[in-house]
């Protein structure tokens, strides 16, 4: 269910991206496309009543991870992903913004569907 | 189960924020709806145990925040005026709610929120990272072994995306166009 409803904020960044005709209002449905993807991966690593993949003073005995550390932590691989996600977001959004900045500047307007001559 | 219902009212919330941010007319209020979606996606991972990425998340949405900011303000065209035409947008309404539904049956394949994919595969690497990631890197914190040790390139190759989008949005918003070398004299 909640992985349903985490596709059902994909599809509502889908809608904005496709439907809408500002192009600012495009690039923010592509940000929320993006938060709904990291939302899932991390979703599907995490296991109900787990603990963050820290260890602790507790958790290691003789060089080795504890039993129950190994059982009760959640998936780090997708944190560790989406953590490159997350940074790699923020850039593919500033190259956007840019070039919707630039846009303005050139056509004095966000409306996609007006943006249609070329001005050389 | 307590914190299956936090995780329901914190979706509820991001959701409701999510569809203001589509509806609304107002750029401003859109951004700021986006970016209470960032602060809610913030909130979430770090109820589901993943702080490294709490942290990042709070830092990228300020930041990203900001950028968005600076390009509704000061603009006279704040307001968005209209959709598309009206048939195209029914025509990709029904679309999307068949690409919905759909995902919903294959979501439901998934293992049920809560029991972890990785648990149910023998010998992952997730569990080679948990079992043995201290030992190898010498890291208390598995994340950081992972994306500093075990998936250096990784990292490496983010810094090398993350600078290109820079210098590509230093070329687009350059505002003096670079001058042309200058023709020889024949």
């Amino acid at each position: 269910m909640l992985y349903a409803l985490c596709f059902l904020l994909f599809v509502i960044g889908l809608y904005c991206a496709v439907v809408k005709k500002n192009m600012v209002k495009i690039v923010l449905g592509i940000v929320v496309m993006e938060y709904a993807v990291n939302l899932f991966l991390i979703m599907l690593g995490y296991r109900i009543g787990g603990i963050a993949p820290i260890a602790g003073p507790g958790d290691v005995e003789h060089g080795q991870m504890t039993a129950g550390f190994i059982n009760a932590s959640v998936d780090p691989l997708p944190q560790a992903i989406v953590l490159t996600s997350i940074v790699i977001g923020l850039g593919s959004l500033a190259l956007m913004v840019s070039i919707c900045i630039r846009i303005h500047e050139k056509y004095g307007t966000f409306d996609i569907t007006e943006i249609r001559r070329l001005k050389g | 189960m307590a914190e299956v219902i936090l995780f329901y009212f914190l979706m509820a919330f991001i959701l409701i924020a999510a569809l203001i941010a589509v509806e609304t007319t107002d750029l401003l209020s859109a951004v700021i709806c986006v970016g209470a979606i960032g602060f809610g996606c913030a909130l979430f991972f770090l109820f589901l145990r993943a702080p490294d990425i709490a942290i990042t998340q709070i830092v990228v949405e300020v930041l990203a925040l900001v950028i968005l900011i600076r390009v509704t303000i000061s603009r006279n065209a704040t307001f968005v005026t209209g959709d598309r035409e009206f048939f195209a947008s029914v025509v990709s309404v029904v679309i999307l709610m068949m690409i919905f539904l759909m995902a919903v049956q294959v979501l439901n394949s998934l293992p049920a929120f809560g029991d972890a994919v990785f648990a149910e595969v023998t010998d992952s690497a997730s569990k080679t990272y948990i079992s043995q990631g201290m030992e190898k890197t010498g890291a208390a914190n598995i994340v950081s072994a992972v994306i500093l040790d075990f998936r250096a390139y990784d990292t490496l190759g983010e810094a090398t995306v993350l600078f290109t989008s820079v210098i590509g949005a230093a070329v687009i918003l350059r505002k003096r166009p670079r001058k042309l070398p200058e023709e020889p004299q024949i």
